[in-house]
């Protein structure tokens, strides 16, 4: 029978483009921040669960193993999950795995990536996720995927770049109550209109920056939990999918993996109505109409709605589905694996009432996580309640 | 703001004792930044090094025979019999009925554009002169939504539209390699 999985404790560092710490130092910051939060040490902990993006990025082969020391995980059984993007959130799920099975009832969970190493640039890295017979001899970049999906979306609803962009500029302003935020700043619509074109429709500031940072959570079984707190966040719905590698015989306006993902965790949460049920979201947005279209992924918007939902102010701190309160990775940054971490972190905050100047204004007992990532293929959710 | 009854409040004395809050009452985040002017400074101690790989992949059954017969100025799919779909790029089983795909069947060079973008960056994310054009081509003769990624030429930036039929550019045959760039590019069906 599967256990109930509480959140106890959280941490963070701070999210910069070049961090001097290496991916150990800044694994050990985190975990000992979500520890003390919990607190914990690290003889209470039984399992740890990691996660980090390519390995190209560090150029360190075996990073699981590089930087398990900073993890606490030396000599405890350790697992590094690894989806790609979604491998943020899908580290919390690898963790409850261990927590809702009965094998362990403390498991620290990090995520960590330096995006820094890699020179000109971390994107050449992304060059790689291609297929190497077909695609690469095109020339790919990342931003290719990025472009190509946001233009279907566009097309398919009838959706404008200035809609999109509001989540930029929402987002980003967000970042500025982000004790850990690379990008927070106010800007307006036009900014991101009139933003360097990149691989349009994809301007600079639709993008989130390339970034350093880790972040960590403590899941802990029920009994330790009431233990440790009168206020746990429960861990009460995961999900995960991947669609096929053939992402060019997809359809690319509607992410169908991340629904899959999304009503598999709803389902284990005992969430009908997730529009009604769920209090605040924190969907992946390395780009600003990712937010939207895993909006809809997510059930929390119909398709080709989450754009006029943005535009209406439904989704700021004070409207009716705050949405990314965190500031998001288009603000706080996106070091891959941390970036999703960082929104189940902001959802312990929030559902606890401690997110201080970010915190929303409504009564917020219900969150939702999720991250993306691949070759635009995996969807990850979490559902988590106080 | 938040919850009334939520964070410190709520919680039991002794869990308080000597135990660091977190958000709001975290005042200092940990890490050190360093700045790209620290960086050319070379204030801080780094170590570089390149790595120069070298990798020969062979295609597979599948994309072999399909870059094989771009070699011949034709692109071909596989058919899966059971749910009759023609896909491409060709797979030697397919993936949804979980079975071996049954036939080749030979489609055509034309498509029609299912999304593009203009790319002003490079795979390094440097900033290009030109800027490639880039779109997912839907191809003639196999199921719907079956593309390819590909380049397009031939056309203004602006002129490009989501609908557009368009038609493959072949390299010279004594040019083919047997590789997807044996389709120089895309160009504009003239009507």
């Amino acid at each position: 029978m599967r256990r109930r999985v509480a959140v106890v404790g959280a941490g963070i560092t701070l999210f910069r483009r070049r961090m001097l710490e290496t991916p150990k130092e800044l694994s050990f910051e985190a975990s000992k921040m979500a520890l003390d939060s919990a607190g914990l040490t690290l003889k209470d902990i039984q399992s740890v669960v990691s996660g980090s993006a390519p390995d190209a990025f560090d150029g360190v082969h075996m990073k699981g193993e590089y930087y398990l020391d900073g993890m606490g995980a030396i000599g405890k059984p350790h697992e590094r999950v690894y989806v790609g993007g979604g491998t943020g959130v899908f580290t919390p799920i690898g963790g409850w795995w261990n927590v809702a099975s009965g094998m362990y009832d403390t498991c620290l969970c990090v995520a960590e990536e330096k995006m820094s190493p890699l020179h000109p640039h971390p994107q050449y890295a992304f060059w790689s996720i291609f297929d190497q017979i077909l695609e690469r001899p095109l020339g790919t970049t990342l931003l290719w995927i990025f472009s190509l999906e946001m233009r279907r979306y566009m097309h398919k609803y009838g959706i404008k770049e200035e809609e999109i962009a509001e989540v930029a500029v929402k987002n980003k302003g967000n970042a500025i109550d982000h004790p850990s935020a690379q990008l927070g700043a106010r800007i307006t619509v036009s900014d991101v209109m009139n933003s360097e074109p990149i691989c349009s429709p994809v301007k600079r500031l639709d993008v989130s920056p390339p970034s350093d940072g880790a972040a960590a959570v403590v899941l802990v079984s029920e009994n330790v939990a009431k233990k440790l707190t009168d206020e746990p966040v429960w861990l009460d719905g995961v999900g995960w999918t991947l669609d096929t590698m053939h992402w060019t015989n997809r359809d690319l306006a509607y992410p169908e993996y991340v629904e899959k993902a999304a009503k598999m965790a709803y389902r284990m949460a005992g969430i009908k109505n997730p529009r009604k049920e769920i209090d605040v979201a924190e969907p992946y947005d390395p780009f600003d109409y990712k937010e939207l279209h895993h909006l809809e992924g997510l059930q929390l918007a119909g398709k080709g709605e989450a754009p006029k939902m943005t535009v209406d102010g439904v989704t700021q701190r004070d409207g009716d589905l705050p949405v990314c309160p965190s500031g998001g990775l288009l603000g706080v940054g996106n070091p891959i694996a941390a970036a999703g971490m960082m929104k189940i972190c902001e959802l312990f905050w929030q559902l606890r009432g401690e997110a201080g100047k970010r915190q929303v204004k409504k009564d917020a007992r219900t969150g939702v996580a999720q991250a993306w990532g691949d070759l635009m293929q995996v969807g990850t959710v979490a559902v988590m309640r106080s | 703001m938040g919850r009334p009854n939520a964070g410190r409040d709520g919680r039991s004395d002794e869990v308080l004792e000597g135990e660091q809050e977190m958000s709001q009452k975290i005042t200092s985040y940990p890490g050190h930044e360093i700045t790209s002017d620290e960086l050319k400074e070379g204030k801080y101690l780094d170590v570089y090094y390149k790595f120069v790989p070298r990798y020969s992949w062979a295609a597979g059954v599948a994309i072999s025979r399909f870059l094989d017969e771009l070699k011949n100025g034709r692109i071909v799919a596989r058919k899966c019999n059971r749910c009759e779909r023609i896909l491409v790029p060709p797979r030697m089983y397919c993936e949804q009925c979980y079975r071996p795909t049954d036939e080749w069947v030979q489609i055509k060079d034309t498509g029609t554009v299912n999304t593009f973008s203009i790319s002003h960056v490079g795979t390094d994310a440097r900033r290009l002169k030109t800027p490639i054009l880039v779109a997912v081509v839907d191809i003639d003769g196999a199921s719907p939504g079956m593309g390819i990624l590909h380049n397009l030429g031939e056309v203004e930036p602006s002129k490009i539209w989501i609908g557009m039929k368009v038609q493959a550019v072949w390299k010279q045959p004594s040019d083919r390699q047997g590789a997807i760039t044996d389709i120089r590019y895309f160009k504009p069906v003239v009507p």
